[in-house]
């Protein structure tokens, strides 16, 4: 079995709700609840889940952007809490991000090879001239010309943008990417083409990916493993073709019968959910899902589930399994 | 580089231009002043008071029968002095006040900003009086005096948009790839809170002068006989019944620099700005 590259360790992130004006400070936001789990080199590890339940706040907490209110995340099995600065900076090397929307994250008012070369010359790397030639070299590989570093980003497309945002990634020769909902500005058309990039420079570089989306299809294309998250917890984990032809959670059964399929003769055989996602300030007491669950039985509404390893390498948080 | 693209995105401006001939106007105005004016300044003529144009003197004389075109000259270096002291004595701080409050949040935002409340508090003219009371009357006080009150401008426009730019994407990636405080403020924070300054210290350098003037007219600015513009148009005041055009010239002066610089600010603006490029 290949190495950990990040291991999340009963992760939890709570945000304290500000009162406003008069009213008192009352509640918490839990965003991410006990998440444990592993990303193993070379791999894409996919994480799924709706809007708001979390996805993104555990994401950056895995990269120490955000400091986790409890638990622990390693990073090839030493503790990011413990690094100091020097060693920081260094894993800010290592690890780095795609943002979903390309047009804020490129500075308008700096030119492409700039910005490209910028993570080299924070990190002092390389003279100038070097830098220059590093600059068009990962434009190339990105499928952009040497030629465009003297342009500035509004002179390029949401797809061409999200191709630069990747270039800068890949300036410092990460081992980690964290791929935040990196197509989902983009146009239909254009995703698949960025889709395919990713894919190409992960094999091409041997990079390890946590790739995370709502979109069940675009996991299925690109994951080597899944997670499923619900109001901040995982609730399935497995091998990517298990958890799709095979989901365990009902939350999960649920999700994979929404998904469109190709085919306009195929059965439909829907799952509808009742109601709305609970909110992570108050959520339901018990498994946070059973007051939408079809299979929910007198158990569920009293004892949260434990996330626990059902046959080796696929994880749910059921009591019904 | 950077810098050549922008001066040939000013010269494809046609305000832009048209402001630069203004300013150009003024500064040659300025620099050849004595070699221009045909009489001296300050040498009063009682015989020939509140003259109207005529081909002796083309602007007319004042009610000291001071040659008012020479007046008009002498009087450029003064003002554009003025503007250009006074805006950089409130842009420079006003700017690195506004950037540490706005970046830095907190305790220093809420220090710097009570400070500049403070000042805002006053009216503009009564702090300028007071400033240049307690410094002693002169024309250097009331450039120093008319800087400082302006100084909360610049600090409150400049931590605005520093607000919003730290939340960015594009803000919050370089402090993710390890990049130090200076240099997201310096590269990233400051290029993009320049513009809507630029735009206000340029206006700034007509209401510098017409303040500088204010100060003049109340006897703490520019004292008689120096032939400022805006202590001319308020002496002409009292004659603008009868002469006109002894108020007129020096009020043209004036319209002439402020609008050249505003012109000129806003092609300036649209040239910073890399998205309004004419491609």
């Amino acid at each position: 079995m290949p190495d950990s590259v990040l291991t999340a360790e009963h992760v939890v992130k709570h945000y304290p709700l500000k009162g406003a004006g008069f009213s008192r400070r009352k509640g918490l936001v839990l965003a991410v609840e006990d998440v444990s789990f592993c990303v193993l080199a070379g791999e894409v590890f996919g994480l799924v889940g709706e809007s708001g339940c979390g996805k993104s706040t555990l994401g950056r907490v895995l990269l120490r952007l955000e400091e986790p209110t409890a638990g622990r995340v390693f990073f090839n099995g030493q503790d990011l809490s413990g690094f100091e600065r020097p060693r920081l900076r260094q894993f800010r090397r290592e690890a780095q991000i795609i943002y979903q929307d390309p047009y804020s994250s490129l500075n308008p008012r700096r030119r492409i090879g700039d910005l490209v070369g910028e993570p080299l010359d924070i990190h002092g790397i390389g003279t100038p001239p070097e830098r220059q030639e590093r600059v068009a070299w990962l434009l190339k590989v990105v499928g952009l010309l040497p030629e465009h570093a003297r342009r500035y980003p509004h002179e390029f497309s949401g797809g061409q943008r999200q191709r630069i945002v990747i270039a800068r990634a890949l300036a410092l020769n990460p081992r980690l990417l964290l791929a935040d909902e990196p197509v989902s500005a983009l146009d239909v058309s254009i995703q698949a083409q960025v889709i395919n990039l990713l894919k190409e420079l992960q094999a091409e570089f041997k990079l390890t990916y946590i790739f995370i989306s709502h979109d069940l299809s675009l996991v299925e294309y690109i994951a080597d493993r899944v997670a499923v998250m619900y109001l901040g917890r995982l609730v399935e984990l497995a091998e990517k073709p298990d958890l799709y032809r095979d989901p365990l959670h009902p939350y999960t059964q649920a999700l994979l019968s929404a998904a469109p399929v190709p085919d306009p003769h195929a059965k439909k055989n829907r799952i509808l959910l009742g109601g709305d996602v609970p909110s992570p300030v108050n959520p339901p007491a018990g498994c946070s899902f059973h007051p939408r669950c079809r299979e929910s039985g007198e158990r569920c509404s009293v004892e949260a589930p434990v996330f626990r390893e059902l046959t080796p390498g696929r994880w749910v948080a059921c009591h019904n399994r | 580089m950077h810098s050549w693209e922008t001066f040939s995105d000013l010269l494809r401006n046609r305000s832009a231009v048209a402001g630069m001939v203004l300013i150009a106007l003024v500064l040659l105005v300025a620099v050849a002043g004595p070699g221009l004016a045909p009489y001296d300044p300050l040498k009063p003529a009682p015989l020939e008071r509140l003259q109207g144009s005529s081909e002796r003197h083309w602007f007319g004389t004042d009610s000291l029968g001071r040659d008012i075109f020479s007046r008009v000259i002498y009087g450029t270096r003064i003002s554009i002095l003025i503007g250009l002291i006074s805006v950089s004595i409130s842009l420079v701080p006003g700017t690195f006040l506004g950037l540490m409050a706005g970046y830095f949040g907190g305790r220093i935002d809420s220090l710097i900003m009570r400070l500049m409340d403070m000042l805002l508090a006053f009216p503009a003219i009564l702090l300028a009086i007071f400033i240049t009371a307690i410094l002693e009357p002169n024309l250097t006080n009331t450039m120093i005096a008319v800087g400082i009150v302006y100084i909360p401008h610049y600090a409150r426009i400049v931590r605005s948009s520093v607000l919003s730019l730290k939340e960015q994407l594009f803000v919050q990636a370089i402090a993710h790839l390890g990049g130090s405080h200076a240099r997201i403020l310096a590269r990233h924070i400051l290029p993009n809170a320049m513009p809507p300054i630029i735009v206000y210290a340029t206006l700034g350098m007509g209401t510098a002068v017409l303040q500088a003037a204010a100060l003049g007219f109340l006897g703490l600015g520019a004292q008689p006989p120096q032939p400022e513009w805006g202590a001319m148009l308020s002496e002409g005041r009292q004659y603008i019944q009868i002469a006109p055009h002894v108020a007129a010239f020096p009020g043209a002066a004036i319209l002439v620099l402020v609008l050249g610089f505003n012109l000129f600010g806003d092609g300036l603006r649209d040239a910073l700005d890399p998205s309004l490029r004419m491609v």
